[in-house]
């Protein structure tokens, strides 16, 4: 049950990003994990909904290099968790271009900055399972 | 649609407003009010005889109110349902839903940008969003990208494939005297030009352009008493399944998959019944997955499909005869241009670029990031 009055959603997410966590919710009463955080589970719309904290690993689904002026190509991704869920992240560590399908990627957190919360993303995980 | 009946309503006026660069300071209605008097001249219809205004824009956040407002009428009915590119498409079995119960006789459908004039980020500012917004993507190009890079690894389509999109587009648009592009274009071109979000080159991706549009509808009797031979809308489809590209699940697979088989349903035709199509390419993947997911041929075969000049002007298939968002026109939210071109057609009025015996033709919207996907098909009067 999330009261909205005490906390958000995205509040708990972020607590967790400041803990070096990733977080995601499971639905008790689907028997399924989802993302982006809710105050309701989709499909069924049951507030039975527990906050996990993931293991971080997960699988380039798709990916993309964006080139803005000035700057080297910057990776987007859209990663599938081990757990079940997906996510748009950016893959680092490597050129943008060399970010794969089908990769093994690890969670990280960036900090963000005066401006940005901190957010998620990954670095190549080799052939971790 | 059940309740909907093929043939119920027909479109009777039909036109562009000025397109491209528009003079400083017009506004967004400006170009939909000078559009609506277009179509109206083009039925024989005035702006009295209207009933029911559909409208959405990006620059304009309430638009049925701002264009009755402009032009001082009072509709019956209005609606402005706003789900991107697509929203006029949805407003067409609106529209439909309306005349059969009786509650509006002529409805029209209206849109305005001046996003060239302004900027697209000035015209279209999108919505934070935290789980997304800190990776920077270009939205919504890099969404679209995302869907070609999964489409090339999943069905081995190729960046060659999809400048064969573009460069068709190109092909017709040089027989169409209103598109902004007037020069030919080639496979290297579109391979090697500005890389914006890969694989799409600045190629790859639609015009910014201003603009707009409006068509006029009214019941199938009182279309038999206008000017012109009407069009009518044999099936529509519709559907929307999420907001943000994170929320797709299966980048390969379009709504256009639900929203095409609602049209042809209530249509009662299949896909090889139809002469041209008019599909939404705000990016070349896009062709590729409606014509998939319409049932032109099957999951994965897009690429190769379009390959070898198979869309462009004496191809197998005639698509986006007006040169598409791609080379003719795209002034934000196309859709309602999409369908223009579509009704054209089967009017038998688009001249060098007309395709014969154009008893149906198919207009497909898309909305957002791949969210919302409608259809409407339309056809001639041996077509009931």
């Amino acid at each position: 049950m999330t009261d909205l009055t005490k906390q958000s959603p995205l509040g708990v997410y972020v607590e967790h990003l400041n803990k070096g966590e990733l977080a995601y919710q499971f639905s008790k009463d689907d028997n399924k994990a989802f993302f982006y955080p809710r105050a309701i589970a989709p499909e069924s719309g049951s507030e039975n909904i527990e906050w996990r904290v993931s293991k971080g690993l997960g699988t380039v689904y798709t990916t993309t290099a964006v080139y803005y002026k000035g700057e080297q190509p910057l990776n987007v991704a859209m990663i599938d968790m081990d757990e079940g869920y997906r996510l748009m992240s950016r893959v680092e560590g490597i050129d943008a271009l060399q970010v794969k399908i089908g990769m093994r990627v690890r969670f990280k957190v960036h900090p963000g900055d005066d401006k940005t919360l901190p957010y998620p993303v990954f670095t190549p995980a080799g052939d971790a399972k | 649609m059940s309740g909907l009946k093929k043939g119920s309503i027909a479109v009777v006026g039909a036109a562009e407003s000025d397109l491209g660069l528009v003079a400083p300071h017009t506004s967004p209605v400006d170009l939909m009010a000078q559009a609506t008097m277009r179509a109206l001249d083009d039925c024989g219809l005035k702006l009295k005889d209207v009933d029911a205004l559909f409208v959405a824009a990006t620059q304009v956040r309430m638009g049925p109110m701002s264009l009755a407002e402009y032009l001082r009428i009072k509709p019956k009915v209005f609606d402005g349902t706003q789900i991107g590119g697509s929203s006029f498409m949805t407003h067409v079995a609106h529209a439909q839903m309306a005349i059969q119960l009786g509650l509006c006789e002529v409805a029209v459908i209206a849109y305005g940008s001046t996003q060239r004039s302004v900027s697209r980020a000035a015209a279209s500012p999108r919505e934070f969003n935290p789980y997304e917004s800190p990776y920077r993507p270009i939205l919504p190009i890099s969404a679209y990208a995302m869907a070609a890079a999964r489409h090339m690894h999943q069905y081995g389509t190729t960046r060659e494939q999809l400048a064969e999109v573009a460069v068709a587009a190109r092909k017709w648009a040089l027989l169409n005297p209103k598109a902004w592009e007037k020069e030919p274009l080639t496979i290297d071109q579109v391979l090697n030009a500005r890389m914006v979000s890969y694989p799409f080159t600045v190629r790859d991706c639609c015009l910014v352009v201003d603009g707009g549009g409006a068509i006029v509808l009214t019941s199938a009797a009182r279309a038999r008493t206008l000017k012109k031979k009407p069009v009518y809308v044999l099936g529509v489809g519709e559907t929307l399944s999420h907001a943000n590209i994170s929320s797709l699940p299966d980048f390969t697979v379009t709504g256009a998959s639900v929203s095409g088989p609602q049209a042809f349903k209530m249509a009662g035709i299949q896909p090889k019944d139809v002469t041209m199509l008019s599909l939404y390419d705000a990016f070349t993947i896009n062709p590729i997955l409606f014509l998939e997911d319409l049932g032109f041929c099957p999951k994965g075969e897009g690429g190769r499909f379009v390959a070898d000049g198979a869309i462009a002007p004496g191809g197998k298939l005639a698509v986006n005869t007006s040169g598409g968002g791609l080379s003719y026109c795209h002034p934000g939210m196309y859709g309602l241009l999409v369908m223009i071109e579509a009704i054209r057609q089967v009017r038998g009025e688009c001249g060098e670029r007309q395709v014969k015996n154009c008893d149906v033709s198919l207009a497909h919207g898309n909305g957002g990031v791949l969210s919302s996907q409608c259809t409407v098909i339309f056809g001639s009067e041996n077509t009931l």
